[in-house]
């Protein structure tokens, strides 16, 4: 036996091993992390990394059996002893009804998606080191980012849908947690009450999709008798066999439910408002969770739920998709913060996949879950390296020539652009295309519906626009001059001035905002990039921001110094690592995946990646598969050159477009903005405003920057105001009318109780006081006897004694 | 000893209170030291009972027990005569439905004797009641006999009464009447239904009274008029008249509102015990004595029942969302939760009715944790007012974790237990089969929703944003503190990781209770 | 001597004892009656006996095992009723049994 070939009797072993880890660590963590060495990251990165290393080995078995053409697809429930008993603790016990039972399934959608969830993991784990290095609650961040892995490894394990929910909702716990991590620390000026309402707002929106998950869940419990997924995929067919080829109706009715699950995780609209607002959590938190995998595990459920889907589910679930994609793209072209379009992006990339598969592509769909997952964490963690060089700052207008201080940084995030663009040769190119090439397969082979007409249409229009904004993104924050404080931004790491009394406008005169007064003070700072500007004034410099240092005692960025230093700074070694390491993964994601190295130069022949050879619906769901309902024939051909062609030229028209207004230096590119803003008038505002839907569903969280850079927020109640409404006015009627009820009943008792204590007071009272009257009378004559004095006393007990004698003798 | 275990159970919090009373007022250290130990053997007992004497039975040991007599198959049974002019008995036992709960409460009491010793005004008298209050709750979980369930019954009311009343806050008066009346009340219609069913059948056992029910025999022919009474059937009568006096204690909608006055003004440990098992005597009331002597009236009112259950869930869940008393908000937030209990027991599946039970014990561990959540808080600030804090988990850290743990506990985190019972409740709910209880199930999910809402937003505006400066010297959670929380949000952890813990023990009782209900009529 | 004589010697120191207790204002005297009685009442006890053994009925000692008693008694009785007094004194400043009207009360 090959030490590739899958031995479930060890690999199951060593897979549970990788997905218990991190929970273990997380458990020591939270108890002991503040005690520990480094307050506990090297083990917790650490055992991730030899969780990391297990999801890879087992990543290769499963390329090892494509390459083979094997099957790939184990169940750890056919080893009898590795189920895990939920509901009762065996089967036996459960007599009488049936027991939930869960068990590892590894198959390739799964180990593709279990080695991207460690490999990414990882990275933002290596990454953490050097960003958060300064935070506060550094030692929970870890144990909270570990204990996320573990939920998701978990979920991508789930052999049944229950378990995948709870996984689910573990990861939404760990997402509001880590979006809050701010909300804790008062010194994150900006963050601290933004994060303080998003992560609310994040777990409450998806917990709307996920309550509508769960009731999927139970149709089809209520129908099959199972949750687990061999067991649905089998019985769905049957289902639909003995239906005549068609679905009925209420599989139609649980998929949507099942669907809004994924439209709640995978921000998809019109529950994408919370996506956004999760910004406010720490990057590398925005690069895992919102970026790489959580919000991906929509997709993956939809993947698992496929054979389950109706065509009309389908449908909806394209349309949905390529609504999403197209209005997030809008979105992005207009946001100016950095992780703002990174946000959109995603929401854009999400909608992508999801279309993907309701338009039948199961496979391009979770092709592009996974280079995406690894160019977008990419994005993410140098979009952050970018934000911890220039302090603190992420509106990209205050960015520019960054790509002189931060070469590392630079390339990594240009090689993740490119591929996220869908430029040949790069990862995003070939799931992207797979997917548009979907779309006209379908308009093309014979399906033609209006959601894949849609998609056909709307995704090169999607990815052209996203061509268009990373681009910008790119020549707005790499390319130019460095200009810090053009625009007032509530974002720069200013705390401190305020503590120490500057005032903020005074840096407005200078004409620059108070972020570029960082002089880099933490003790690494000699190893990386401050070589720009520095030497002059070096010695300045270090007494400066040695002294700012002692004063604030705060963190890595104390303030003062002059404008030559506040230059941006390249990241740490840890940072950058990690950064490196994704980045090759998104250049190289695509080719990796290639069936045939060799032919993997060829673009413009169509690639056969090994999702296409060794992923298809037979392979993902074994005899259970629907059928394919394309059916192609020459038309195939004809789809592919199309796709191909419209790929390639939305991107370059998108990149062209990107150069010609912002690749040109910043004066000339505000000047085209602003031309093209101002023809577009309103619309471009409702676009800038999100199409205002956070404010229709009530649940906008107003982040206003005023002139002078300050924030102001609206009070919570526009949050869930309706809802609170509602529950004043239930209390009202709890306390007024149910209660009230039982007050009259009581006030009723009472008023009997005063009647009846009336008559008791004359009459019965009259009787008794009549009688105590005549005794009183009486004790007052006998009172007047009744001196103390012994002697008075002793003399009537004398008299009386002689006159008891007196009796007696006489009678 | 093993055959008299439930007796010591039950009694020992008896000798512990007469101990109590000879001790003189000045030695409170001595009368606390007693009634930990008078609370602490209980529990170790039945923390024995649960995990090494319980029996799992099959099948066939009900049917053995069926032959002889003892329709529910109860373990540890001891029954001695009491009363022998009107046929009562000293007649305990415990099967899967009433050991969970007989467990729960040794362990509340003894987490209530611990939370009470950071209250001052706590003296002789308080911890006197407070053992009596234990020996009324585990007199009732243990009762096979409906007379005597009835007197442990009233045994519970009386020392509540003067523990809300005596040691409560500034509305406890008002508070404790209207408890004792509302629970009175029902004790009254609880009464009136026990002595109709002694005249009918000549028992008092609760396992006869069961299987003759279950014959279709309890149908109040020895009574006046043959039963009918205003156009209604006995077994109707009887099962309404039982059923308030249960719902009450649940409490279920319309009955609810002792609740929030009764938690505001009680002692945190009073509201510990009042939610954490108090309550469940109105669920295992239901379940034990008087769903199997109307099972008739049973089905034919089952959708009602799960209509006040799922009402008691929204209603409960949006009236909670409008408080700014955080107490009142747990008190809601009870209401809600109580409601599964009932929509499971009206959807009448096996995982409907384990979801119930379920849901009795883990809304046990999770609502009193919340409870002494609150009282941490009520112990610094003096108020309760949600909108006034802000911040604190910067200032109490690991206060702040524990809270975190406990709200997500309470609003159905799956992995913690609260899940468990409430997606049981639902799918077995689901599972009635019926298009009726689906559109209840559907309503209850907007339960689901809104007690997410009002948790989180309670947790921001208590724990996140700006900190409260006035509050920025609060000391950290202390040992005592810690040491009355962590085991149940413990419970919350394990029981939502291995429900198996809770579900095989209920198991084959759940199953025989809904055989001897019978099929829906 | 005849028995007449110690049952009228016995009388007088019984009504002296009597008048005493009523009128003296002093508690001392007050206390000096009682004895005053008590020994009346001795006195009375030896007498009977006395003439009750020459009269033939019996040898018996009783009357005199009563007088001895009754000594000790009032030896007792005399030691705590000047206790009292002194209390008394302590409560009212007074020895005088008329100031002493606690007992209306």
């Amino acid at each position: 036996m090959h030490f590739l070939d899958f031995n479930p009797k060890q690999d199951f072993h060593l897979l549970f091993l990788s997905f218990v880890l991190p929970l273990v660590g997380y458990t020591i963590q939270i108890f002991f992390g503040k005690k520990l060495p480094r307050r506990g990251d090297w083990m917790l990165t650490g055992f991730m990394f030899v969780s990391m290393c297990i999801t890879v080995l087992m990543f290769a078995k499963s390329l090892w059996a494509a390459y083979h053409g094997q099957e790939f697809r184990h169940h750890s429930g056919l080893e009898a002893d590795l189920w895990f008993h939920w509901l009762y603790s065996s089967d036996a016990a459960a007599a009488g009804t049936s027991n939930v039972s869960a068990a590892i399934y590894y198959d390739a959608l799964g180990a593709a998606m279990y080695a991207v969830v460690g490999v990414v993991s990882f990275c933002v784990h290596l990454f953490s080191i050097g960003y958060m290095a300064q935070d506060k609650r550094y030692h929970i961040f870890f144990a909270n980012i570990s204990l996320f892995t573990f939920a998701m490894l978990g979920l991508v394990l789930s052999d049944n849908i229950l378990f995948l929910f709870i996984f689910w909702e573990l990861m939404g716990l760990m997402s509001y947690l880590l979006i809050g991590h701010f909300s804790h620390d008062p010194s994150q000026k900006f963050f601290h009450r933004w994060a303080t309402q998003a992560c609310k707002k994040a777990f409450l929106t998806t917990r709307v999709g996920d309550t509508c998950l769960l009731i999927g869940m139970v149709i089809f419990y209520q129908h099959f008798g199972t949750f687990n997924f061999g067991e649905l995929w089998r019985l769905a067919q049957e289902e639909v066999a003995r239906n005549g080829g068609e679905y009925p109706t209420w599989m139609t009715v649980a998929g949507l439910f099942v669907f809004g699950g994924t439209v709640g995780k995978s921000a998809q609209f019109p529950l994408h408002v919370w996506l956004p607002d999760a910004m406010a959590g720490p990057t590398p938190v925005s690069a895992m969770i919102h970026a790489a995998t959580m919000v991906a595990a929509g997709v993956f459920l939809l993947g698992r739920t496929y054979p389950l889907m109706s065509p009309e589910v389908l449908s909806i679930v394209a349309a949905t998709g390529t609504f999403t994609a197209l209005f997030a793209a809008s979105i992005g072209t207009t946001a100016n913060d950095l992780k703002a379009v990174l946000a959109w992006s995603t929401i854009s990339q999400l909608g992508f996949m999801v279309a993907a598969v309701g338009l039948g592509g199961v496979v391009a769909g979770m092709f592009h879950m996974v280079t995406h997952a690894f160019f977008k964490a990419c994005l993410f963690l140098s979009a952050g390296s970018v934000i911890h060089g220039c302090h603190h700052e992420q509106d990209m207008r205050n960015m520019g020539g960054v790509r002189k201080y931060m070469p590392v940084t630079f390339a990594c995030m240009l090689a993740s652009t490119i591929a996220i663009a869908g430029i040949p040769f790069f990862s995003g190119f070939y799931s992207k295309d797979m997917i548009i090439l979907r779309a006209w397969e379908n308009v093309l082979g014979g399906h033609f519906d209006g959601a894949s007409f849609f998609a056909a249409v709307a995704l090169p229009v999607a990815a052209c626009l996203t061509a268009f904004y990373m681009f910008r993104l790119i020549f707005m924050t790499f390319f130019g001059e460095y200009r810090p404080g053009t625009v007032p931004s509530p974002f720069a790491h200013h705390g401190g001035h305020d503590e120490h009394g500057h005032e903020e406008h005074g840096h407005a005169d200078h004409g620059h905002a108070a972020h570029d007064h960082g002089g880099h003070a933490h003790g690494g700072h000699d190893d990386h990039g401050h070589d720009h500007g520095h030497a002059k004034h070096a010695p300045v410099v270090h007494a400066h921001a040695a002294k700012a240092h002692d004063a604030h005692g705060h963190d890595a960025h104390a303030h003062g110094g002059h404008d030559e230093h506040a230059k941006p700074h390249e990241s740490p070694l840890p940072m950058l690592i990690a950064l490196c390491v994704l980045a090759t993964l998104g250049v190289f994601g695509g080719h990796f995946w290639l069936a045939d190295i060799g032919h993997s130069l060829a673009f413009w022949e169509h690639a056969h990646t090994w999702f296409e050879t060794s992923v298809s619906l037979k392979s993902l769901y074994g005899a259970s598969a629907p059928v394919d309902r394309v059916l192609l024939g020459h038309a195939g051909h004809t789809a592919h050159i199309v796709a191909l062609s419209v790929s390639l030229t939305v991107a370059s028209l998108g990149i062209l477009i990107a150069y010609l207004i912002y690749g040109r230096g910043w004066e000339r590119s505000q000047r085209i903005a602003g031309k093209i803003t101002g023809a577009l008038g309103d619309l471009y505002d409702v676009v800038k405003n999100k199409y205002y839907v956070d404010e229709a569903i009530g649940c906008a969280i107003v982040v206003d920057v005023d002139a002078k850079g300050n924030k102001r927020y609206q009070p919570d109640a526009s949050v869930i105001g309706g809802s609170v409404s509602l529950g004043l006015a239930l209390n009202w009627v709890d306390k007024n009318i149910v209660d009230g009820l039982v007050n009259l009943v009581g006030r009723t008792g009472r008023s009997i109780g005063v009647v009846s204590s009336h008559f008791d007071r004359v009459v019965v009272d009259g009787a008794v006081n009549g009688v105590g009257l005549v005794t009183q009378t009486f004790g007052s004559v006998v009172r007047l006897v009744q001196s103390g004095r012994i002697q008075q006393y002793a003399t009537f007990a004398v008299f009386g004694g002689l006159m008891l004698a007196a009796w007696l003798i006489l009678l | 000893m093993q055959d008299q275990i439930l007796s010591w159970i039950t009694f020992i919090p008896l000798i512990g209170m007469a101990v109590i009373l000879l001790i003189p007022k000045t030695s409170l250290n001595a009368i606390k030291g007693v009634s930990l130990a008078a609370t602490f053997v209980p529990m170790v007992m039945a923390t024995w009972l649960y995990f090494g004497g319980f029996r799992h039975l099959t099948q066939g040991d009900f049917d053995q027990a069926r032959v002889a007599g003892d329709i529910l198959a109860s373990q540890f049974v001891q029954r001695l005569p009491w009363i022998d002019s009107i046929g009562v008995e000293y007649y305990v036992g415990v099967d899967g439905l009433s050991i969970a709960l007989v467990w729960l409460t040794t362990i509340l009491l003894f987490i209530g004797v611990i939370a009470s010793f950071g209250m001052e005004k706590a003296g002789k008298a308080y911890y006197a009641l407070l053992l009596m209050l234990q020996v009324g709750i585990s007199g009732v979980f243990v009762s096979l006999d409906l007379f005597l369930f009835y007197v442990f019954w009233e045994i519970m009311l009386l020392p509540m009464y003067f523990l809300i009343g005596i040691w409560g806050g500034p509305r406890r008066e008002y508070a404790a009447i209207k408890f004792f009346l509302y629970t009175l009340a029902g004790s009254v219609l609880m009464l009136i239904a026990i002595v109709a069913l002694r005249l009918d059948s000549g028992t008092f056992s609760i396992p006869k009274l069961t299987e003759i029910a279950a014959q279709g025999k309890l149908l109040g022919a020895n009574l006046p008029a043959a039963g009918e009474l205003l156009g209604m059937k006995f077994s109707t009568w009887v099962f309404w008249f039982l059923f308030i006096g249960f719902a009450i204690k649940v409490p279920v909608f319309p009955f609810h509102t002792w609740l929030p006055d009764a938690h505001v003004e009680a002692p945190t440990p009073i509201s510990v015990i009042l939610a954490g098992i108090l309550l469940k005597l109105g669920g295992y009331g239901m379940l034990r004595a008087c769903f199997p002597f109307a099972p008739d009236a049973f089905h034919e009112f089952a959708y009602v029942l799960a209509i006040l259950g799922v009402i008691s869930i929204v209603y409960g869940a949006f009236v909670a969302l409008g408080q700014t008393d955080f107490k009142k908000m747990v008190a809601y937030s009870s209401v809600s939760h109580m409601g599964y209990v009932l929509l499971g027991m009206g959807a009448f599946t096996v995982w409907g009715m384990e979801g119930a039970v379920l849901q009795m014990f883990n809304h046990g561990t999770s609502s009193a944790a919340l409870f002494l959540i609150v009282g941490v808080l009520y112990d610094r600030a003096h108020h309760r007012d949600l909108n006034a804090f802000g911040g604190m988990s910067q200032i109490m850290p690991r206060y702040w974790a524990l809270t975190t743990l406990g709200f997500f506990a309470a609003l159905g985190l799956p992995g913690l237990a609260g899940f468990v019972s409430e997606a049981l409740t639902l799918i077995g709910a689901y599972q009635a089969g019926d298009a009726r209880f689906r559109t209840l199930v559907f309503i209850s999910l907007l339960g689901v929703v809104f007690t997410a809402a009002f948790l989180l937003w309670a947790m921001q505006r208590v724990f996140l944003g700006q900190k409260n400066e006035k509050y920025a010297g609060f000391e950290e959670i202390n040992f005592r503190e810690l040491v009355c929380q962590a085991p149940l949000l413990f419970l919350c952890i394990l029981f939502g990781i291995l429900p198996a813990f809770l579900l095989d023990w209920m198991h084959p009782s759940v199953q025989n209770l809904l055989t001897i209900l019978g099929a829906k009529a | 001597m005849g028995l007449g004589a110690y049952v009228a010697v016995s009388a007088a120191l019984f009504a002296l004892g009597i008048v005493a207790i009523l009128v003296r204002r002093n508690v001392i005297y007050v206390l000096m009656g009682i004895e005053m009685i008590l020994n009346a009442a001795n006195i009375n006890f030896v007498a009977f006996d006395r003439f009750n053994q020459s009269a033939g009925g019996g040898g018996g000692l009783e009357g005199r095992m009563f007088a001895i008693f009754v000594i000790i008694l009032a030896a007792a009785e005399a030691a705590v009723a000047l206790a009292i007094v002194l209390n008394v004194f302590h409560l009212f400043n007074s020895v005088k049994p008329s100031e002493a009207d606690l007992l209306r009360e």
